[in-house]
């Protein structure tokens, strides 16, 4: 009797059955590369799945200009390493228009800065598919998404209509224009991802793990202070205190916890004690119910 | 504060601990499913929260969402953490299936909750097709629907064999035992005959948590487990690897010349280096020479592993094709029955063509015959023509090219398809293999010394189908006629196929439903394709009114064969002149299904060449024509380079 898989071994096979899907389906893929913790499981999977070829298609990364400094400096020397070919987008319209979190909100910021961006990057290299990092068990809206996420010309997802799919079997058939989202990640959880980042021992973004960083209190959220962009408000103070984050997004819209997690091992075991979802530091999701079904709708990952 | 100490209790051992534990666990795929209102979404909502996988800031838009939206009065409604879209919450239904992940101290689960509503069975047949269980609800007060069959119809057609029987809202029957019992003896003698392993009825209260995690106080005459307890040690025996070696290729990884590896996923059995294996569909043979893995070659590999196998030998194989045991192959066949569900608002019509997949292959087919259709409500087959949304059936399938399959009984992963329409790329249908016919193996085309080139040569000329469509009156038989009376002149050996002189013969069995019109051109298309065989000008002239049939005939024809002419009439004109009295009767309703009037007409996007009609004579079109071809070159030497007709 041949041992059966184990639950990493299965959710490994089905995200590398996706990307080759893609690959032998598609004429222009490309994988978003947002440099977090998921990004970088996604990026181990392709290299896997293509071995020991490179993966066939570019991978992009839509820079809002308020990244973490530490996320650009991971991200140039991981495309060193391993040798793929890296796109970097900028929304030159919203950089001429200053547009910034601090001025108008996390709303405009998100929208002209990551969804009109990756809109923008899509149409210029005329991608037909697209793999995002997202999880079903991230947010309520992403947990009703396919697999293969169906964009008309617009990049507009239409929650309503989506194309059943079954079993394996995915329709990869689009019109000119029209392309599909695809998520390899779809029925991973919080906790595979590190405990498969564990595992394979994959490089992550050292935000993650718990340091002395100066952080400002604002809006009950502790906001890393990352560059003299960043202005305090009369009353508000840069402390030194020891945070992480669970998740990684624009500096100033991304919550630290504090934490002394500063190995994988303690980071999943806080994890397995927390009483928050990890979206809960990212102010996005929250400025209004459905927000991220809105986003989404838009062309946001 | 919101952001809170998150406290590092477990040392660095236990983690380890712990994440080992974690990976021994199997997993659990199941769907919630039945009529709605049947409380599915609050039962995985209780579930969730039992097994404590709500974090607080969820918990707090949860109390949120439920004030605003709620339909629990001041308790918490569980439902608004499934429904995730807005126009759930608003309209407090399910649309689209939501996928929730929770884990218990024994398994690991992935649940599928998926729509009651009608409409949106397609939804509920997604959740279904990755599951190997079914929490079939059924609402106490209620008893089993309509919709309670037809999910569990599916899901017995989708492969599920494990039903768990909730008997919900047990509650508000005041636990009564016998409504339990009623309501448990109904559903046996409905299924039956849908093959389930197990069906384990459950009374429970999704809402006030009875029978879910905990066993309930009010349910003392029910001696069975809860459904966390059921769902933790129901045997559920993957059975994959035990079947013969399945590999459907996938991708062929060729990234210099000395590197040639079959990439794809395991569909069934196992493999190991040095293995004979088969192509499935050229039956010719090889041996595995490495298993290619990142991190070092294996030596074996099991159903559901995602490889690379490099052979021994240079064999012809690509994407589409299957590499497979050869004591026990699969079938290779273009005709077979098969079970579908049809997902689409457009029919399921016999003849038309639409697209197939399967895992990796992908080809044109055609439902040569729709058997039956199944009623839900109590099995009875019954005839039909057509297959509407949510209606399932069973058809003889015709392939342009074989495929290599496994009936869907012996083989959830290699008997399955699905149908996509070639136009609008839709996912219209699933579909799941009962056997092949017996006459795509007995029935071989038979080669003829005598070729469409020689028949063709003998009369100088290029076989090609001119075909004309438009409206009724739009003027396409007077123009067909002027047109074949000049190319006859010329020495062409021509014939007109004329849609009312056809349904006077071949096909005066045909009505004017969608499903005969199709059948009425798919039969049209093979005649004029044996006469383009026999080297004839054909010119069909039929209203052929679907832009899908009129792609179908093309397909039938070989390159540049097929010449889309539209007779472009408006539709006031066509009325205007109404030769034949036609349009007067079906404007006041005495014939139905008529062209422009109640049945649509769509219009060609790219015919070859486009007459408008409005102001212009027949011999002016025909001149048209004629310029058309001669630009092509009409002379019949041309044949050997393909400048033309």
């Amino acid at each position: 009797m041949i041992s059966a898989l184990t639950h990493l071994q299965r959710l490994e096979a089905e995200s590398i059955h996706i990307f080759r899907e893609v690959a032998a389906a598609f004429t222009k893929p490309v994988m978003l590369y947002s440099v977090g913790k998921d990004s970088s499981v996604l990026m181990h999977l392709a290299m896997k799945a293509f071995y020991p070829a490179k993966p066939p298609f570019p991978f992009l990364h839509v820079d809002t200009t308020w990244k973490f400094r530490e996320m650009i400096a991971f991200r140039d020397q991981m495309a060193q390493k391993l040798g793929f070919d890296l796109l970097v987008h900028v929304n030159e319209d919203g950089v001429r228009d200053n547009i910034n979190p601090f001025d108008h909100g996390s709303n405009t910021h998100t929208h002209v800065m990551k969804t009109v961006a990756l809109r923008q990057a899509l149409d210029k290299y005329g991608f037909d598919a697209a793999f995002g990092g997202a999880r079903r068990d991230e947010e309520k809206s992403r947990a009703k998404e396919r697999i293969f996420s169906f964009r008309n010309a617009q990049h507009v997802w239409d929650p309503k209509n989506q194309r059943p799919e079954m079993w394996r079997i995915f329709n990869t058939r689009i019109a000119q224009g029209e392309s599909i989202r695809v998520f390899p990640l779809s029925n991973w959880t919080e906790l595979d991802i590190w405990q498969y980042i564990l595992q394979e021992n994959i490089p992550i973004v050292p935000l993650y793990f718990a340091k002395k960083r100066p952080v400002v209190e604002r809006d009950g959220m502790l906001i890393l202070k990352d560059d003299d962009r960043m202005k305090l408000r009369p009353g508000e103070v840069v402390e030194d205190r020891l945070v992480r984050f669970r998740t990684l997004g624009c500096y100033p819209l991304t919550g630290a916890i504090e934490s002394d997690a500063d190995t994988l091992e303690a980071i999943v075991g806080e994890m397995l004690t927390a009483r928050t979802s990890e979206r809960q530091g990212r102010l996005i999701d929250r400025d209004e119910a459905g927000s991220m079904e809105k986003k989404k709708r838009e062309g946001y990952f | 504060m919101r952001h809170i100490m998150a406290k590092s209790l477990a040392p660095t051992d236990g983690v380890r601990d712990y994440l080992a534990a974690q990976e021994k666990k199997s997993l659990l795929r199941f769907l919630t499913c039945g009529s709605v209102d049947d409380g599915k979404s609050t039962l995985i909502g209780r579930l969730l929260s039992d097994t404590k996988q709500i974090f607080e800031d969820q918990l707090a838009a949860l109390e949120r969402d439920s004030r605003k939206h709620g339909t629990t009065g001041d308790d918490i409604d569980f439902a608004l953490l499934v429904d995730g879209l807005e126009a759930e919450r608003e309209q407090g239904i399910t649309i689209d299936v939501a996928y929730r992940f929770f884990a218990t101290p024994k398994r690991k689960f992935i649940v599928a909750d998926t729509p009651g509503h009608e409409q949106y069975t397609r939804n509920m047949a997604t959740g279904a097709s990755t599951a190997d269980l079914a929490i079939v609800l059924v609402d106490a007060r209620q008893g089993v629907l309509r919709q309670t069959r037809r999910h569990s119809i599916i899901a017995s057609l989708l492969g599920i064999r494990h039903i768990v029987l909730a008997v919900n809202k047990i509650d508000l029957v005041d636990f009564d035992p016998a409504v339990f019992e009623r309501i448990v003896e109904d559903y046996r003698q409905f299924s039956r005959d849908l093959g389930f392993h197990t069906v384990a009825p459950i009374p429970m209260s999704a809402r006030y948590g009875d029978n879910v995690s905990s066993r309930s106080q009010n349910t003392d005459w029910y001696s069975g487990p809860t459904l966390i307890e059921h769902l933790e040690t129901v045997s559920v025996d993957e059975t994959a690897v035990e079947l013969p070696f399945r590999f459907p290729v996938q991708y062929v990884n060729r990234p210099n010349l000395d590197f040639r590896g079959f990439a794809g996923t395991i569909a069934s059995g196992s493999v190991s280096a040095g293995d004979e294996v088969v192509v499935a569909k050229s039956g010719k043979s090889s041996h595995v020479k490495r298993i290619v893995a990142h991190g070092g070659d294996l030596k074996q590999a099991v159903a559901g592993q995602a490889i690379t196998l490099v052979l021994d030998d240079e064999v012809e194989v690509s994407r589409g094709n299957m590499l497979v045991s050869p004591a026990a192959r699969p079938q290779v066949a273009d005709q077979f029955a098969a079970n579908i569900v049809w997902f689409d608002e457009h029919a399921l019509l016999p003849g038309r063509s639409y697209i197939l997949r399967t895992e990796t292959d992908q080809t044109s087919a055609t439902v040569t015959d729709l058997k039956y259709r199944i009623n839900v409500n109590d099995f009875a087959h019954e005839a039909a023509k057509s297959l509407e949304m949510n209606e399932v059936g069973i058809c003889n399938i015709s392939t342009r090219a074989p495929i290599a399959f496994d009936p869907f009984a012996e083989n959830r992963a290699t008997g399955a398809f699905i149908l996509i329409d070639r136009i609008s790329n839709a996912t219209v249908g699933a579909g799941m293999i009962v056997h092949s016919l017996r006459r795509a193996e007995n029935i071989h085309w038979q080669s003829l010394d005598v070729g469409k080139r020689v028949r063709a040569d003998m009369k100088n000329q290029r076989p090609a189908v001119f075909w004309f469509t438009g409206l009724s009156g739009s003027g396409k038989s007077t123009i067909a006629n002027l047109f074949e009376k000049k190319l006859f002149a010329t020495g062409r050996h021509t014939y007109i196929l004329d849609g009312d002189n056809v349904r006077h013969g071949l096909n005066r069995d045909l009505g004017f439903t969608d499903a005969d019109r199709v059948e009425n051109i798919r039969r049209v298309a093979e005649v004029a394709k044996l006469m383009a065989d026999a080297g004839l000008i054909v010119i069909v002239s039929f209203i052929s009114p679907f832009s899908a049939e009129r792609r179908m005939a093309r397909e039938l024809m070989a390159d540049g064969e097929f010449i889309e002419v539209f007779v472009d009439t408006p539709f006031e004109e066509c009325a205007r002149r109404d030769p034949k009295g036609l349009y007067a009767r079906a404007l006041n309703g005495e014939i139905k299904n008529f062209t422009g009037v109640d049945s649509p007409y769509e219009a060609p996007e790219k015919p070859e060449i486009h007459l408008k009609t409005l102001g212009r004579s027949a011999e002016e079109m025909v001149d048209a024509l004629e310029h058309w071809l001669n630009e092509r070159d009409i002379a019949e030497d041309q044949y050997d380079n393909g400048g033309g007709i």
